[in-house]
């Protein structure tokens, strides 16, 4: 018996020991290949190498990014990681979409898993300096609101007291709404799920009086509901809720490419060049426009990428204003106002620093 | 030289075990202190910052304002009722379904089977979810509410029932019920070897002679019925309020483990040598006293060991309660987890919690087990 009992524990030791092994040569060579990232390394040479991007979107929300009939990504959010891969490869389609959730997104970014996230998040002041991110400018100005049912007589935040709200965790709004509750001091039950596709059917299924969360993820999802006109936005807004795309810190190469693919975005509306005409704009005289899309110095070879960047990512994506009106525009089931996501010289705030 | 083995052996195990958790643990802390710098140290100073969300559900008093650490208390109740009513029920249920399975009533028997069957081989959270959505969820809304006799009150808000409440006499009552529980117990024990109806009188007029003595000094009685009541078109209050989340989580944890006590129940039964029922029913006795004082005791003994494990798994499962809105522990902990960015402490609370829950249940049961066994002489 005894004997018998030691051969299983030998046999079991034996088992035991390779995986010790595995343990040890694992996390080694990650380690050191991400301590040298930090120090010499860039993020972007890892990706040029690799030949595609690795882009995080949630997937799950039309307009910014879902998956379409014939299983290709489209919305706001993928069209920048569209853009870095048209400044990058000149190809638009050289990147690989992983769906995150609210609560994988950071440590998916963090851990290098994903080269940047994309994927309406808010930019806050913990994200950026306690999770160690680096944001890219801000690319959808929104705000958090309420969404009820129109037949529910609700109207403002007041009229919600002692109702319920779903809310979905892992994001901000679950903190946000409390604290405008409590500064009015209207007392609610929340319902929290983790999943956001539960989250809003326990609101259709009408668990609860109100929903909350980004007024663009509400009138995005209320878009796929199967009667959207019975369902209101209330005007109240609960929250700044800037959205903006986010690189792990400390890699500055690779967080500028990210910066200013967005902010070429939003340069090219303004100078009026969109995706038609920018072969046109290629021969154009004026220097400004010449700078910008590489036909003089040299912006890109200094960031490490092509020097025409700026008109491929034209070519292949458009501009602001093209990205924004085929994802979220009038055309679109979403049908949201540009609003405060104008260009500064149109009622917005959008405003991209010179290319000089 | 099998003794040096031995030791050899033994000491080679625990610097595997030891090295592992070393190996890991430098893994962990190398990790942290590389994706950043300074700012996030391990520690659990976070949890008496403000907790700054809201909680649907609590047992205690909970405000927004409160800490971190109180909310993860809010949870841990929740979770612990989730757990505490689930195996009442569960046990109910299973119990019955397990002698049923046994029972020489067709119907009754493959109802059993069915039930057995069939939810025991459906993942439990599709099942929380057909709970939740297919039925909590189909009640009207409060406006339209169900209501069924006895002022109990379906919608999808939550379930209504009239429920006992503590008036300001419970307290009187209750020292009463102990010194005359006491009394009783004493002269139960002193009478145990010839136990006559006498002696139960006794005992039980003792108890009774504390109630009076406890009615006399507070005139009141010690518990009054807390009805549901309608306030407006839009609210119920009052009574006792299940919310669907709760009911959900509740109803899916006790009716899947329910089937597998079935099963260790019917085993445990089976497992009670054919002789014992022959015995039984040899000398007489009725098929309801066979089951109850001669097959049951004995089949309690298989039973205990597997049973303890089903009740662990419905703790560790309760943890699913997440997926319908439930607050228990782990959704706290997941948007404290949210808030502070904080995931490795958020987990080490996480598996401390269910590690105390799961070893205390297990402990318990454990002594119960070993008054139950034969004690062999």
């Amino acid at each position: 018996m005894k004997k018998i009992q030691w051969k299983f524990i030998l046999a079991g030791l034996l088992l035991i020991l390779p995986l010790a092994g595995c343990v040890t040569d694992v996390p080694a060579p990650s380690s050191s290949s991400a301590g040298t990232a930090n120090s010499q390394q860039s993020r972007l040479d890892t990706v040029l190498k690799r030949g595609k991007l690795i882009c995080g979107v949630s997937g799950e929300l039309p307009g910014f990014s879902f998956v379409e009939p014939d299983g290709k990504y489209s919305g706001l959010d993928v069209d920048v990681c569209r853009s870095i891969a048209a400044a990058l490869f000149d190809n638009p389609d050289a990147v690989e979409f992983r769906k995150l959730s609210a609560k994988q997104r950071f440590p998916a970014v963090q851990s290098g898993e994903v080269d940047i996230l994309s994927r309406n998040t808010t930019f806050t002041v913990q994200r950026n300096t306690e999770l160690n991110l680096d944001f890219a400018p801000v690319i959808f100005y929104d705000g958090q609101g309420l969404m009820v049912r129109k037949d529910s007589t609700l109207n403002t935040l007041a009229s919600l007291k002692n109702r319920s709200i779903c809310v979905q965790s892992g994001t901000t709004t679950e903190q946000n709404l409390a604290d405008q509750m409590r500064q009015r001091n209207i007392p609610y039950t929340s319902v929290v799920f983790d999943d956001v596709n539960i989250t809003f059917g326990a609101y259709t299924e009408g668990r609860c009086d109100a929903i909350t969360a980004d007024r663009s993820a509400l009138v995005s999802r209320r878009s796929s509901f199967q009667k959207p006109d019975d369902h209101i936005v209330l005007p109240d807004l609960l929250s700044k809720e800037p959205l903006a795309p986010a690189v792990s810190s400390g890699d500055p190469r690779w967080s500028n490419v990210v910066k200013w693919t967005i902010y070429t975005l939003i340069n090219a509306e303004e100078l009026n060049i969109d995706s038609k005409n920018v072969t046109q704009f290629a021969t154009s005289n004026d220097p400004v426009v010449k700078r910008f899309l590489g036909g003089e110095g040299n912006f890109g070879k200094k960031m490490g990428i092509p020097n025409d960047f700026a008109a491929r990512i034209i070519k292949h994506v458009g501009n602001y204003g093209e990205v924004y009106d085929r994802n979220l525009g009038k055309q679109t089931k979403l049908k949201l106002d540009r609003g405060l996501n104008n260009l500064w010289n149109k009622g917005g705030i959008l405003y991209s620093p010179p290319f000089r | 030289m099998p003794k040096f083995w031995r030791i050899a052996l033994q000491g080679l195990l625990l610097v595997l075990v030891v090295g592992t958790i070393a190996l890991l643990w430098h893994n962990l802390t190398a990790n942290l202190q590389q994706q950043s710098s300074q700012t996030t140290r391990l520690g659990f100073d976070f949890l008496r910052e403000e907790a700054k969300f809201n909680i649907g559900e609590a047992a205690i008093p909970y405000q927004p304002s409160d800490s971190y650490g109180r909310a993860i208390l809010v949870g841990l109740l929740n979770s612990l009722k989730v757990i505490a009513v689930g195996i009442v029920l569960a046990t109910t249920l299973g119990v019955t379904a397990g002698i049923a399975r046994l029972s020489n009533n067709w119907l009754l028997q493959k109802i059993a089977l069915f039930y057995v069957e069939v939810l025991r081989n459906i993942p439990l959270l599709l099942q929380l979810f057909f709970w939740y959505f297919a039925f909590f969820l189909s009640f009207p809304k409060v406006e339209q509410r169900l209501q069924l006799p006895g002022a109990i009150y379906l919608t999808k808000s939550g379930i209504w029932l009239p429920w006992l409440q503590a008036t300001s006499a419970t307290g009187t009552w209750l020292i009463c019920w102990i010194i005359g529980g006491v009394g009783a117990g004493f002269i139960l024990y002193r009478q145990r070897q010839t136990l006559r109806p006498w002696t139960v009188l006794q005992a039980g007029a003792a108890i009774v002679a504390l109630s009076l003595l406890a009615l006399l000094i507070t005139h009141g009685l010690p518990l009054q019925f807390d009805v549901p009541q309608v306030i407006d078109n839009f609210q119920i209050q009052g009574g006792l309020k299940l919310s669907p989340e709760f009911a959900a989580i509740t109803t899916g944890l006790s009716v899947y483990t329910g089937t597998f006590i079935a099963e260790v129940v019917r085993s445990g039964i089976q497992a009670v040598p054919r002789g014992q029922w022959e015995a039984a029913q040899s000398l007489g006795l009725s098929p309801n006293v066979v089951m109850g004082t001669v097959i049951f005791p004995q089949a309690l003994r298989t039973i205990l060991p597997p049973l303890s494990n089903q009740y662990l798994n419905l703790a560790k499962n309760s943890s699913l309660a997440v997926a319908v809105g439930y607050p228990d522990v782990y959704s706290i902990s997941d948007s404290m987890n949210s808030q502070t960015g904080r995931p490795v402490e958020a987990m080490l609370v996480i598996i401390v919690t269910y590690l105390t829950i799961s070893l205390t249940l297990s402990v318990l049961i454990n002594l119960y087990n070993r008054s139950v066994q034969i004690v062999e002489r």
